[in-house]
């Protein structure tokens, strides 16, 4: 007789999975799936709203990433107003986002993934968790908790409050940055590049030894790896994948590099993805299998996020996060293959992301009190792409002469690498499980393979929001068009 | 509180939300260390490896609305097991933004079915189909339902998400073995 194992929920991820493991009738492994359970259909729910709400209803899509979405609603409404936005409003979203990458690593790192190594994959399980964290490792725990705090708090003094906020407008940003905020940010600055030395520290010590084989073996595979990159092929995480040709920077833009190195495509812009990237069903998932098109599917498997950025670019370009990354790349090879190479990943983006954040707060013109431009529309369509903490995010809008919108579609950084998890779900299994698989699994076992998910960090309310471009159904009859919606619907 | 007492033991659920609600209460920062001392996270999918939700659990946040047939057990599983169930944020309290699919009830097939059919059959590239695998994958409920439209609720913390602050408030009145008085804009603002 068949049997099924699941691992019901996945925990320690953002949002609502279980995996399955498939047995023969001799008990011996033949397929591994990470289940993706829940759908709301949002994209939905935007047709006929201005263009300008983007922003604020597209950040709830996410409370992990808010910012993600914030900014590339901003981004998709810049070119519809076809404005470029002030120096100032440019960078100030740029220190925005790095923030939100280090918050939202942290929490990855610390939060989530670090109690398997720092505690065990074989820990006592009501223990392997943050608390037992703060129980066992106190100081490293606190460390975490205030390197979170602190790309929260940079979030809050820009936005106006950490999770949700709507400062990131088309045309610029509501509010430029006060000294007395910048300076304060610059003097938690030393605390927080502490804490990101004192988790590579650990976690290099990790990888030198107990955590070796994870890192040779956990979800090791050729696959494609997407990302931005700057000009010269430097590591980037927000611009240059959606400007108009004339202003694109040489090199810059989306790049694509294949397992052995090579650059399949480079300076792919947003406008163009559906020349690129296409999307499977599976009945098995609520979560759509995005795929490189030029090699079909499942062939075109490609992955994103922070390894992803660190394969594709040539450089970070801040001296202590290229040697981290000269670290990361004497481990694994110029271009990283293993999943398990997420975790480091991260933790060399929180230092190039401290890195930029000082860099940027230390640039005269962030004062500038003009961050926004003004416009009326001047588009109808217009693709926003930049780079989420998870990969490279997508918003794209149709809207009618009078700005609502007509379509939307959101290609999330998560779903991308939704062919690369169910891969590592199935490889790890391989790997840990006995053949053929004993009546009884030892929890241990299991959580390893949970944790070729952990790998990914995936944002799962995020990534089911893909669902693509929606015509409009709801006929609108005022000016007015929220409330009356509402009223027609009801 | 002395060290006699026994300690809370507290629960965090999403059902259908964002994870804002819980990014909030991760925000709660260094106090998380003081509520440590008086609380034992018995079940959470950010801070516990717990499978199944477990019984006496003296207080649960419910973070999201019940969009489908996983939320809608897990919510009475739930509410069998806890004493003081709290509606945590706004989509809980209202369904809110999952809520919003409710508008396209009136559609044919309903809304479940709309958001669907666009989602999986119209914008699929390859394989278009609704992913409906039994017994792996929760069927999505017509309407997406607020929690007190499903089971009882003792508490509501508004907010989209609740701050970090009115979370601690909540708790700290909990511990205190107080229903909390939430007031004014600082306490009561939706949003």
């Amino acid at each position: 007789m068949t049997r099924t194992i699941t691992i019901d929920p996945v925990t320690r991820i953002e949002g609502h999975a279980r995996i399955t493991l498939q047995l023969d009738a001799d008990s011996h492994l033949v397929e591994a799936r990470f289940h993706v359970t829940e759908f709301r259909g949002f994209e939905r729910f935007c047709e006929g709203r201005p263009f300008q709400e983007m922003a604020a209803i597209t950040s709830r899509i996410c409370g992990i990433c808010p910012v993600s979405h914030l900014l590339a609603a901003a981004r998709t409404g810049d070119r519809l107003l076809a404005v470029r936005i002030p120096p100032a409003a440019a960078k100030l979203r740029r220190l925005l986002n790095l923030a939100q990458i280090s918050q939202s690593h942290a929490l990855s790192f610390f939060h989530l993934s670090s109690p398997d190594f720092l505690l065990g994959w074989d820990s006592d399980p009501a223990r392997r968790n943050v608390f037992g964290l703060m129980a066992a490792e106190p100081e490293l725990a606190r460390a975490g908790i205030r390197l979170r705090q602190f790309g929260q708090g940079i979030i809050e003094r820009l936005a106006g409050r950490r999770i949700h906020s709507a400062w990131a407008v088309p045309g610029g940003v509501r509010s430029p940055l006060s000294l007395e905020d910048r300076d304060r940010i610059l003097k938690d600055l030393p605390e927080a590049m502490a804490a990101a030395a004192l988790a590579l520290e650990r976690f290099q010590r990790l990888l030198d030894g107990p955590l070796q084989p994870e890192m040779n073996s956990f979800g090791h595979f050729p696959s494609l790896f997407m990302a931005l990159v700057g000009p010269g092929g430097r590591w980037e995480h927000l611009d240059g994948g959606d400007d108009a040709g004339e202003e694109q920077a040489a090199g810059s833009g989306l790049r694509i590099v294949a397992a052995d190195g090579r650059v399949l495509a480079e300076g792919l812009r947003g406008d163009d993805y559906p020349t690129f990237l296409a999307e499977a069903v599976e009945p098995w998932s609520y979560l759509k299998f995005p795929y490189y098109r030029p090699l079909g599917y499942p062939e075109g498997i490609y992955r994103v996020g922070p390894l992803a950025r660190l394969n594709v670019c040539e450089r970070i370009g801040t001296p202590w996060a290229d040697a981290e990354l000269a670290d990361l790349r004497q481990r694994c090879g110029r271009v990283a293959l293993s999943s398990f190479a997420y975790h480091q990943a991260r933790l060399v983006e929180i230092v190039a992301c401290l890195e930029g954040i000082e860099a940027l707060l230390h640039d005269p013109e962030l004062q500038d009190p003009h961050v926004r431009a003004r416009a009326s529309l001047n588009a109808h369509e217009a693709v926003g792409v930049g780079e989420a903490p998870r990969g490279t995010l997508f918003h794209h809008y149709r809207v009618d002469e009078r700005g609502l919108i007509t379509r939307v579609n959101l290609i999330i950084a998560t779903g991308q690498n939704n062919l690369a998890m169910n891969l590592t779900v199935l490889e790890i299994a391989r790997e840990v499980l006995p053949d053929p698989v004993p009546d009884s699994i030892p929890e241990a076992l299991l959580n390893r393979i949970e944790a070729g998910i952990r790998c990914f960090d995936p944002c799962l309310s995020c990534s089911t929001h893909a669902a693509g471009a929606m015509p409009i159904r709801l006929e609108l009859r005022a000016a007015d068009s929220r409330l009356l919606a509402e009223q027609v619907r009801n | 509180m002395s060290s006699a007492t026994p300690k809370l033991r507290l629960a965090t659920v999403w059902l259908a939300g964002c994870s804002g609600c819980h990014m909030s209460f991760l925000d709660l920062d260094e106090w998380l260390f003081d509520l440590a001392e008086v609380a034992d996270i018995v079940y959470s999918p950010v801070a516990s490896d717990a499978k199944t939700y477990p019984d006496n659990v003296d207080v649960c946040l419910v973070e999201g609305a019940v969009a489908n047939a996983d939320n809608l057990a897990m919510a009475r599983t739930l509410r069998e097991r806890t004493r003081v169930v709290v509606a945590f944020g706004d989509c809980a309290i209202s369904a809110h933004v999952p809520g919003l699919r409710n508008r396209l009830a009136a559609e044919p097939g309903g809304g479940a079915a709309a958001v669907l059919e666009r989602a999986y059959l119209e914008l699929a590239d390859r394989q278009p189909q609704i992913p409906s695998a039994s017994g792996l994958l929760p069927v999505l409920l017509e309407r997406v339902l607020p929690l007190h439209e499903v089971i009882a609720v003792e508490l509501w913390l508004p907010g989209c998400p609740p701050p970090a602050a009115r979370i601690r408030l909540v708790l700290e009145a909990l511990l205190r073995g107080e229903l909390p008085q939430l007031e004014g804009p600082e306490g009561l603002r939706f949003g």
